[in-house]
């Protein structure tokens, strides 16, 4: 086993301590030590996008980021936007423009979105199709995500 | 106090179908809150990890398990002697779930393990140590039939028993199955043509990629009884065959399906993993979870059928088809799963896309040392439509004929009934041809492509068009092919529609709801769904062959008829009418000539359940189409209605790279009728997306039987920024059987998009591709003049 490291951080704005292994990936914390799950694995390789969160305020592959590399730092992930008038927002957009189908990337999709969001808060299509570069959905075909996130931005006007 | 006479309320007329209505689950899903597989623990539960062959083939000397069996935290190790009552499983009930004497693919069971964490259950994975003696690998089909090839099934030594199976018994040849199809006389139809053309196709291993990994969750319980967690997109079926390879009471197997990250076919069949994960809880009496990695997902799940295939086609001068001659050989990899079986749906296309008064098509699926291939969207259509589509383009530059025009002559029309038997009730296909070529101006691009092709310049444009033809209406290929519905409506007119149909992320649970509401006149937020649970559900043959709105549709509407007419039978009672002068809309009993409301439907209800002879609104209802199981001949019309599809590919190829960007996909669907329009769109743009990574990027690289990218790095799915801009139209020819006139069309969008895309391509550039994927090296040599005809001789081995 690996050596063990004590570490602090906020998550979804809640002070956290927790003692992870040194190999532990911020995924597996996130899921497996914490129990929120609303963070997906689909490759563990930084490939796919449905691990995304935002450390700092930035999108982040969880998958490619040691757990003790958490420590003193403020994490978001998908349960944290809960209470967040863009995430509604974004929420519904997806929702109701029909970029949810069997939903196993969404969450990603979302805290990717939001980040983007940030950056660029009136994005055109262009803009949001390279920002979810890095996020794989093998269902909707992406035309609906890109409509969702752009009618967001269109309410940031 | 002045008062005034109440005016009566009225409800006007309005209609749910043909609107967008959000994906009822779609909240849960976007806040993250939704609980897949591989979100649920349950307390006790262990963790399940595959050791896998480290070979291709070779035999197995010996096994030593008990380095792993030390390990603290281990409960159990299996290998195949520890499970001697293990009974074979697949589509030809070919392999063992784990193997005890030999490997013939790299994905292969050899040994699991049940353990405290994942990670103890990896380390005993590594303390297993296995000999092998290697075989020779056979890696290509070809090689396969040749006479004299090494036997992938050979006999085991011993006795046998009695109507054992091709894992018991072994077989003497590597053809895995056979299909050999026949109307008219391919020999006369080619006496009658003026032209003909003879060309060999290769297509390739893709593989599903859902973003859900696989995993399963077994318990049983105290008595015996075995609870799953499953993903399968076929719970009923299962139910019945996980039993058999348990040996055990099917009425003591119940299967939950939590939401299902994604399906496309992949989980139509019982894979070893699922067996084992059995096996391990059964020996552990633990829950045991066992979820795969992306690797393991690359390696040990199905593909899509790579095919080898050559087409023989005539046609008169006229435009009229007289012939097609279709051999293919399919790489059923080392086992037999549903790819083997996708001949059903591809001699479809072959015999009825068109009318063709003469076809011949055989099929050979032999075993190698590959990855074996499963069913995925479209189950060998893709690969069908691609051959056909690309001929139809030849024969029409042949005899000087524009596509579209040479399509129309050859194109089926509502009533004919094919050379194979099927019979098209409702058939938009001329206007899908019309629609797509008009809305993407197809004619006149095509010409000023082709007269373009030769200025200079590196960048050419070029467009090309493939049509289609799918099951939309079921496909008989089960005794039944029906589903059952259980409705029950509660005090507040609120309704639970409880459907044997599976949900896969395609959206069969609001589609459903919304035929239920449209019948009892209420609004979505009314509806509950419950689709998961075979100790609750009725019956059903699954989420396949894009039979769920319709086969699943239909059962809903029955249901809710049967409601309805209950409802309405009480109200006419209690007011003193008829019941059709009753109607229901807006939550409330309504007069049916000028829509006044004449009470609120919950009250109705309420004052049913409260009577002296207190009722309940409760009704169930079962729908099997009336399809018909095909004979041995393959003839007969095994779907209830038929899908048809135009779609026309743009793109832009750039001749000293070979890079090939997929511009535009206009689309024109027939599906009968639109019912969830943001549903159905969704449907198609998804797959046109993935039809254009079967065509552009896709690529299991399999080398001597390795898979060399099982990894998103190197499989290249499409992204964002890649996709086409697409226009999708939908043509309404109102199915007489379907569900308010809908078809399925599940699987049709992915179908003609790499056909359509190598005819855009030798538009743009005069060049045609026969094998897939058009990766920038492929198009280039291709180009440059650097590949050699592709050319397979039929085979065809002594019937």
């Amino acid at each position: 086993m690996s050596p063990k490291h004590d570490i602090e951080f906020a998550l979804n704005g809640i002070r956290q301590r927790v003692t992870v292994p040194a190999t532990m990936n911020t995924l597996e914390m996130l899921r497996d030590v914490l129990g929120l799950t609303g963070t997906k694995y689909g490759c563990g390789e930084g490939e796919c996008g449905a691990c995304t969160i935002q450390v700092d305020g930035v999108s982040m592959n969880s998958c490619l980021m040691f757990a003790v590399d958490c420590d003193g730092r403020e994490l978001t992930t998908i349960e944290g936007l809960a209470n967040d008038t863009r995430a509604d927002a974004l929420r519904a957009s997806f929702v109701e423009h029909g970029a949810v189908q069997c939903g196993f990337c969404t969450p990603g999709m979302v805290m990717q979105a939001d980040h983007l969001l940030h950056k660029h808060p009136e994005p055109d299509a262009e803009t949001i199709k390279a920002g979810i570069e890095g996020n794989i959905c093998r269902c909707t075909g992406y035309k609906k995500i890109v409509d969702a996130i752009a009618c967001v931005g269109c309410t940031n006007k | 106090m002045n008062v005034v006479a109440k005016k009566p309320r009225t409800i006007p007329e309005s209609s749910l179908i043909g609107t967008r209505i959000p994906k009822m689950d779609a909240p849960e899903k976007a806040s993250g809150r939704t609980r897949y597989i591989h979100d649920i623990n349950l307390s006790g539960q262990l963790y399940g990890k595959i050791l896998r062959s480290a070979r291709v083939h070779a035999r197995i000397v010996a096994i030593d398990t008990s380095a792993a069996k030390a390990l603290p935290g281990v409960h159990v190790v299996l290998t195949a002697a520890d499970v001697p009552d293990q009974r074979p499983i697949g589509v030809a009930r070919d392999h063992f779930p784990l193997k005890g004497d030999r490997v013939r693919s790299q994905r292969d069971e050899i040994a699991a393990v049940a353990a405290e964490s994942e990670e103890i259950a990896a380390a005993a994975l590594k303390l297993i140590k296995v000999v092998y003696e290697d075989l020779p690998v056979i890696a290509d089909p070809e090689d396969a039939i040749k006479p004299g090839a090494p036997l992938l099934h050979p006999a085991p030594a011993g006795a046998q028993p009695a109507g054992a199976t091709v894992a018991h018994r072994g077989k003497a040849d590597n053809i895995a199955m056979r299909f050999d199809y026949a109307h008219g006389d391919v020999v006369q139809g080619e006496a009658e043509s003026d032209v003909v053309i003879e060309d060999t196709f290769k297509l390739h291993y893709v593989t599903h990629c859902c973003m859900g990994v696989s995993g399963m969750i077994a318990e049983f319980d105290a008595s015996g009884s075995l609870l799953m967690y499953s993903n399968t997109q076929v719970p009923f079926l299962h139910k019945r065959e996980f039993a058999e390879y348990l040996n055990m009471d099917p009425a003591r197997v119940r299967i939950i399906q939590p939401p299902i990250g994604g399906g496309f076919g992949s989980k139509l069949d019982i894979y070893p993993f699922e067996v084992i994960c059995l096996f391990l809880a059964r020996a552990a009496r633990r829950p045991v979870k066992l979820v795969f990695s992306r690797e393991e997902e690359f390696l040990a799940s199905p593909t899509r059928q790579p095919v080898l295939l050559t087409l023989r086609s005539g046609c008169k001068k006229d435009g009229t088809l007289t012939f097609r001659q279709v051999h293919t050989l399919h790489d059923n990899g080392a086992y037999t799963s549903w790819g083997a079986t996708t001949p059903f749906v591809m001699m479809q296309t072959f015999s009825s896309l068109y009318r063709v008064p003469h076809c011949d098509y055989h099929t050979v699926a032999v075993y190698t040392n590959n990855p074996y291939a499963g069913s995925f969207r479209g189950y060998g259509n893709l690969q069908a439509t691609f051959a056909i589509e690309q001929q139809m383009d030849e024969m029409a530059a042949a005899i000087g004929m524009d596509p579209l025009a040479f399509r129309l002559k050859n194109a089926q029309h509502t009533g004919e009934v094919t050379g194979q038997g099927m019979e098209f009730k409702s058939c938009g296909f001329t206007d899908c041809l019309n629609t797509a070529a008009q809305r993407s101006d197809f004619s006149r691009k095509f010409a000023d492509n082709a007269a373009e092709r030769n200025q200079p310049g590196h960048l050419k444009r070029g467009i090309g068009m493939a049509s289609m033809l799918h099951v939309g209406g079921g496909a008989k290929i089960y005794p039944s092919d029906g589903c059952g519905t259980i409705l029950k409506m509660d005090d507040f007119a609120n309704v639970t529609l409880i459907t044997g149909a599976s949900e896969i992320g395609q959206g069969s649970e609001t589609v459903l709801s919304q035929l239920v509401c449209e019948e009892l006149g209420l609004p979505i937020s009314a509806l509950t769904v419950v689709n998961n649970d075979t100790a609750i559900t009725p019956w059903d043959v699954g989420v396949h062959a894009s039979r769920t709105t319709f086969i699943a549709g239909n059962s809903a509407i029955g249901a809710a008829k049967k409601a309805k007419t209950k409802i309405l039978a009480v109200a006419a009672q209690k007011f003193g009418c008829t019941a059709e002068e009753l109607d229901l809309r807006g939550g409330c009993v309504i007069k049916a000539a000028d829509g006044e409301v004449v009470t609120e439907l919950s009250k109705l209800i309420r004052n049913l359940h409260f009577s002296d002879k207190a009722e309940l609104v409760m009704t169930t209802f079962y729908y099997e189409p009336p399809s018909v199981h095909q004979g041995k001949d393959y003839k007969g019309d095994v779907s209830a209605a038929y899908a048809w599809a135009t779609q026309v590919v743009e793109v832009e190829v750039d001749t000293d790279t070979g890079i090939v960007r997929m511009l535009k996909v206009t689309g024109a669907h027939d599906v009968g009728r639109v019912l969830n329009r943001l549903g159905i769109e969704g449907q198609v743009e998804g797959g046109i997306v993935m039809g254009q990574g079967y065509a552009l990027t896709e690529n299991l690289m399999i080398e001597n039987g390795v898979m060399k990218n099982p990894n998103f790095r190197d499989y290249k799915l499409i992204t964002a920024p890649e996709i086409p801009e697409m226009d999708v139209s939908f043509i309404e020819s109102m199915d007489g059987e379907g569900p308010q006139g809908a078809k399925g069309i599940g699987e049709a969008p992915a179908i003609c998009i790499a056909a359509a895309t190598a005819n855009a391509i030798a538009n743009a550039t005069g060049v045609r591709l026969y094998d897939l994927p058009f990766t920038p090296e492929r198009v280039y040599r291709a180009l440059h003049g650097q590949t050699p005809k592709l050319y397979w001789k039929p085979w065809v081995p002594a019937a």
